[in-house]
């Protein structure tokens, strides 16, 4: 359990992390799998996952268009926008 | 006596003999606001004691008492429109809401004033409200303690009479703990009864909102004008919502009461247990049935929880990217490091801690024997309460383990602050409805008792819980 690989995980999360952040999160996160893993006591076989506590199926809505919000109140909200949309750094190289 | 310390029901029969206005009651709310905001205590139950701008809407004054004219206080994660909204982390700061939550629009519908935001764990991931990046909400009862979590700030602002009645969200006793910790009601409804559109989510398969209150009836009064099913959120419930006034001042003669004996073993003890005691015996003198169950599968709740409740909020947090909302690393060079930098710099330790933990659980090569097997457990703590439930008609529990904690004295082992949940925490994985109210003092220290219930069966608690509290 100790050897899980942080700096994997921590780049699946999109989650930059400092190398003390690394050391710290490492042993606390071992002992919190340690817990959990007292669930392999339990027998499921043949039992089915619960995801959601309601006997739900799916919901669906009519296909209509309802009024929402003006585009432009949401491009409000971001750190940068330009025009109708969202700005990020450059992610096409100029040679591609 | 002042109108802030009245409960909401008391506020609305003044407004029936016309004994004050909305602006009195607001005027004394704000006041008790900014003087206890100064007040050596440090209580701290609001993310800002300024610009407390009251929302409310032209109602017509209902016939009877009701919300309307009623100040409502509302946690950090549930959005208002043109209020900054949080969760309690630097990444959202600054970020105005757009909308309304559902709850927002039936609490103004039904002529309440929402007034203040009120402090919580970051996303509500914790059980001290020491998380915050305003920093830590202190218990008014004894300061030197911690409110409770995740909804630290609404129990700790119903409990030093700076807020009427509140709202919280419960998504491993983020209500109920709190609500014990403060010595306030709290209810955590059943998943689905409340439409949490626009409440930001933390682990969708488990979170709902509620009341946290001074007393049983202030919390019936609120769930009757929050509660009832939404199209805009696809997970709430086409059920009937009864009067839940209708179930108070009501005899529990012949109510048969589970006492399950798994959260009365190894862990409890002391004074706790104790009270907790005392309580079932009021319960019996007032003519319940206590009839002993058994939740075979509750000693698994923490850590189910602790694989599905992080896996989920890993996923719903994976739209804080700095793109759209909330702060962003402007000197970061790429998309990735933007990713990075904005979320390593934007979120705090435990919010990282539980995305890292849920992101583990649900990676490749790992799904199964954490997620899949967690999902499968969950199956059978359901089945647990569903087995219960055929014998009794409500559950009795303690709340949590302990009275308030420390401040300080959890935060450096994360295993250790979240089995402070550990009798909450299956009423999530259930989804039923819950209620934690006060029994007792521990030295001076509020005490819960919880009392869960069938699914949408919220009327029976409040029948339960009022009769309880009444007969004090």
């Amino acid at each position: 359990m100790s050897d899980i690989d942080l700096k994997h995980i921590a780049r699946l999360s999109r989650l930059h992390l400092t190398d003390e952040e690394i050391r710290y999160f490492q042993t606390q996160v071992a002992q919190i799998l340690a817990f959990v893993d007292k669930l392999k006591e339990v027998d499921v076989k043949d039992v089915e996952p619960t995801s959601h506590p309601l006997a739900l199926q799916n919901v669906f809505r009519e296909d209509t268009v309802v009024p929402s919000l003006a585009i432009e109140e949401f491009l409000k909200k971001s750190p940068r926008a330009r025009g109708r949309f969202f700005e990020v750094p450059k992610i096409i190289e100029d040679n591609a | 006596m002042e109108l802030n310390q009245l409960t909401a029901y008391q506020l609305a029969e003044l407004y029936q003999k016309n004994g004050c206005t909305q602006k009195d009651a607001v005027d004394s709310l704000k006041k008790a606001i900014e003087t206890k905001d100064r007040d050596a205590r440090q209580i701290h139950a609001y993310v800002t004691a300024e610009n407390l701008s009251p929302r409310h809407r032209k109602a017509e004054k209902t016939s009877k008492p009701s919300l309307w004219g009623v100040p409502i206080a509302i946690k950090d994660n549930i959005c208002v429109e043109g209020e900054e909204i949080t969760c309690g982390s630097k990444i959202l700061k600054g970020f105005v809401s757009p909308y309304n939550a559902t709850v927002i629009e039936k609490l103004l519908n039904a002529g309440a004033i929402v007034l203040g935001r009120t402090n919580m764990d970051e996303f509500a991931f914790g059980s001290s409200c020491e998380t915050s990046c305003y920093g830590p909400t202190r218990n008014p009862r004894d300061p030197e303690r911690v409110p409770g979590g995740s909804s630290g700030g609404s129990a700790a602002a119903v409990a030093d009479h700076t807020a009427i009645a509140a709202l919280g969200s419960d998504t491993g006793g983020s209500i109920r703990q709190p609500a014990a910790f403060c010595g306030v009601v709290g209810m955590k409804p059943t998943y689905g009864r409340v439409s949490r559109y626009g409440l930001i989510a933390f682990a969708s398969s488990l979170d709902q909102i509620g009341p946290i209150t001074k007393d049983v009836r202030d919390n019936a009064m609120i769930l009757n004008a929050i509660a009832g099913y939404d199209t805009k959120d696809s997970s709430s419930a086409n059920v009937p919502v009864p009067d839940y006034m209708e179930f108070l001042g009501k005899s529990i003669k012949g109510m048969k009461i589970g006492k399950p004996k798994e959260y009365f073993a190894a862990g409890l003890g002391g004074e706790t247990e104790k009270i907790i005691n005392q309580s079932i015996d009021k319960l019996k003198s007032l003519g319940a049935e206590i009839v002993d169950v058994s939740l075979p599968h509750t000693s698994y709740s923490v850590n189910v929880y602790y694989i599905v409740a992080p896996s989920e909020a890993s996923s719903n947090l994976a739209r804080f990217d700095g793109v759209r909302f909330g702060f962003r690393d402007k000197s970061a060079k790429t998309l990735l490091e933007m990713y990075e930098n904005s979320r390593g710099q934007g979120f705090g330790a435990e919010v990282k801690r539980r995305i890292i933990l849920g992101t583990y659980s649900l990676s490749s090569g790992y799904y199964d024997a954490y997620y899949l097997k967690a999902m499968k457990v969950r199956t059978k703590i359901k089945d647990d309460f569903d087995q219960a439930f055929k014998k009794v008609d409500a559950i009795v529990t303690p709340t949590a383990p302990s009275p308030a904690f420390k401040l300080g004295e959890k935060t450096t082992n994360p295993l250790e602050m979240y089995l402070s949940d550990i009798y909450t925490i299956s009423a999530n994985l259930a989804g039923v409805p819950a209620i934690s109210l006060p029994c007792g003092l521990a030295s001076k220290l509020p005490i819960g008792i919880q009392f869960m219930g069938k699914p949408f069966d919220e009327g029976n608690l409040y029948k339960l819980a009022h009769a309880f509290e009444q007969a004090k």
